[in-house]
């Protein structure tokens, strides 16, 4: 029998486990229906913010010598607006809407905006590392983490995640405030802020010199986090961080994830990875006589 | 060891050559980027001022590219100003290449979407019968006439240019040029690189006489890999699907000839 790549985070019901992490690709529909097409479970938007950003000028993005890619975008976005506009014709894909701002009326306002569009989760943005204001200086805020889910959670139907990075909080309590807040997931964890130094020129590289490391060196750092997550909390968590092949996808799993997303590997090996890892996974299952995902979430913490 | 084409490569600029009063060409050593395939780019890196993707246009010499630029807006203007010694960076070289086909072949090309046109011109067989149609604003902005008749020295072939306001060459748009010479000639490939509306009308000129056409697109970037998602046009991302596309596949694209995404990823129209 074919397994079933079907998963469920809390209340949400994927087809396939891997998801495009935001950030990445994610401001047109039809690029959303290519990758859906391509076998992503789910697309999460770039995250938008009220008004409309432009983001940092280039560079943007590093590619760092031996693995990883450091970015400061700048969370570059058409604005909650113009997006849901953008999205309001979509039927098929299950599109995560990830939401940046200060205070929790920003987001009370964006989710507003997406009353007319099918979106299959919100995804908060509490740990971006390299936007003032937003990010994880709201993240390692546990007050306003606080009033930011409670006010989401009372704000709409549609479940909520939150996604969260390694801050000055610690984020094994950041996760707390957001469960005790209501939060229905958790996605860990967002880039890590880096940067890097170009000796030629003896200046740093990117515009906003610092940026976020993603990509295969902080896998394991990531994978930690799932682990620690899962074993301290009763929540549906969504890996992410470094993955780009099958083993990755099937660590987190173990680890405790529910499903995962990935980004910085579509940089090395383009959109195929989605398809690349489905059946992989799908594999795996078959070897291990698993008929479903769940059955092999959270193993490796067995004693 | 062989370099990773996403790592940031410093060179020095040893060269810079006035095409006009806005357009110059920075040539650099460097031998990947010498052997780059017509159409392909490279993104480059000016210290403290900006990145942006550039065509990385022909040299004389061997193991070494040039970048031809019009100086525009912070980034372009900031590459213009680039000196002889001064280092620049670059990654790359990223995007797909022309199908280049054999026999009556036409290339056109506008202002700096010349640069990619001479480096195809590098890559047609002696036998090929090649025009070439160049298309500015004025005299002033003419540029690579000279080159394009020195690269087709060897084939039976033509240039003409076109000016807007006809102080050279023949006066009007070059896309005119176009249909008037893609109504007289059964070509077997029409090669086009320039202002998006010049790419248009061209595509739509040869692929509506079921003609094989192409056109390196450009578009804003910031990752030039496929992450960052800025230069998508529709479903297509110029810089892991492109620069080229056929017209067959652009004439099925809404956004093209109609929209581009500004810095924030909102649609404009052109």
């Amino acid at each position: 029998m074919e397994p079933n790549l079907s998963t469920s985070i809390g209340p949400i019901q994927l087809d396939r486990p891997v998801m495009l992490a935001s950030g990445i690709l994610g401001i047109s529909l039809d690029v959303f229906n290519r990758l859906y097409r391509s076998g992503a479970g789910a697309v999460v938007t770039k995250s938008l913010s009220t008004e409309p950003w432009e983001g940092y000028p280039n560079p943007t993005i590093f590619s760092v010598k031996g693995g990883g890619w450091i970015n400061a975008v700048g969370l570059s976005n058409p604005g909650a607006e113009n997006f849901a506009k953008m999205i309001e014709s979509n039927k098929d894909v299950p599109i995560i809407v990830s939401l940046v701002g200060s205070i929790p009326e920003d987001f009370e306002n964006m989710i507003k905006q997406f009353e007319k569009c099918k979106v299959a989760a919100y995804e908060l943005n509490l740990s971006c590392p390299h936007v003032a204001k937003v990010g994880l200086e709201v993240g390692d805020d546990p007050e306003l983490v606080k009033k930011i889910v409670t006010t989401v959670k009372n704000s709409t139907n549609v479940p909520v995640i939150a996604k969260v990075g390694l801050g000055t909080t610690h984020y094994l309590n950041t996760v707390g405030t957001a469960i005790e807040s209501g939060i229905d997931a958790i996605t860990a964890i967002n880039t890590v802020r880096a940067m890097a130094i170009d000796v030629e020129t003896q200046r740093p590289i990117l515009s906003n010199k610092f940026g976020g490391l993603s990509g295969t060196p902080i896998k394991p750092i990531a994978l930690r986090c799932v682990y620690e997550i899962s074993s301290k909390y009763d929540i549906p968590i969504i890996g992410c961080g470094g993955i780009s092949t099958w083993e990755d996808a099937v660590e987190f799993f173990l680890a405790g994830a529910s499903a995962i997303q990935l980004g910085s590997a579509i940089g090395d090996n383009w959109i195929d990875v989605f398809n690349e890892i489905n059946t992989g996974i799908s594999q795996y299952m078959e070897k291990k006589n698993y008929s479903k995902i769940e059955e092999m979430i959270g193993l490796a913490k067995k004693s | 060891m062989q370099r990773n084409h996403n790592h940031t490569t410093i060179v020095t600029i040893e060269k810079v050559i006035d095409e006009t009063p806005t357009v110059r060409t920075l040539v650099f050593s460097d031998e990947v980027m010498s052997n780059v395939l017509p159409g392909q780019f490279a993104m480059v890196w000016i210290p403290g001022i900006n990145e942006l993707p550039m065509s990385v246009m022909i040299s004389d010499e061997s193991g070494k590219a040039a970048f031809t630029v019009r100086k525009h807006g912070t980034a372009s203007t900031g590459l213009f100003n680039v000196q002889v010694g001064q280092q620049i960076g670059i990654r790359g070289p990223y995007g797909n290449s022309f199908d280049l086909k054999e026999g009556k072949l036409l290339l056109v090309g506008g202002g700096t979407g010349l640069v990619p046109m001479m480096r195809l011109l590098t890559h047609v067989k002696p036998t090929d019968d090649v025009t070439v149609l160049i298309g500015a604003k004025s005299k002033d902005e003419v540029f690579f006439e000279d080159l394009a008749n020195r690269l087709l020295a060897n084939n039976t072939h033509k240039v003409i240019v076109s000016t807007d306001d006809g102080s050279y060459g023949e006066k009007g748009f070059v896309t005119d040029l176009v249909e008037k010479h893609v109504g007289q000639t059964k070509f077997d490939g029409v090669y086009v690189c320039g202002p998006e509306i010049m790419m248009y009308k061209t595509v739509q000129t040869a692929h509506s006489r079921g003609i094989f056409v192409q056109a390196s697109l450009e578009r804003m970037m910031k990752c030039g890999v496929g992450i960052c998602g800025s230069c998508c046009v529709g479903e297509d991302l110029v810089c892991k699907d492109g620069t080229v596309f056929d017209g067959d596949h652009l004439s099925q694209n809404k956004e093209f000839g109609n929209f581009h995404r500004n810095k924030a990823g909102i649609l404009e129209n052109y």
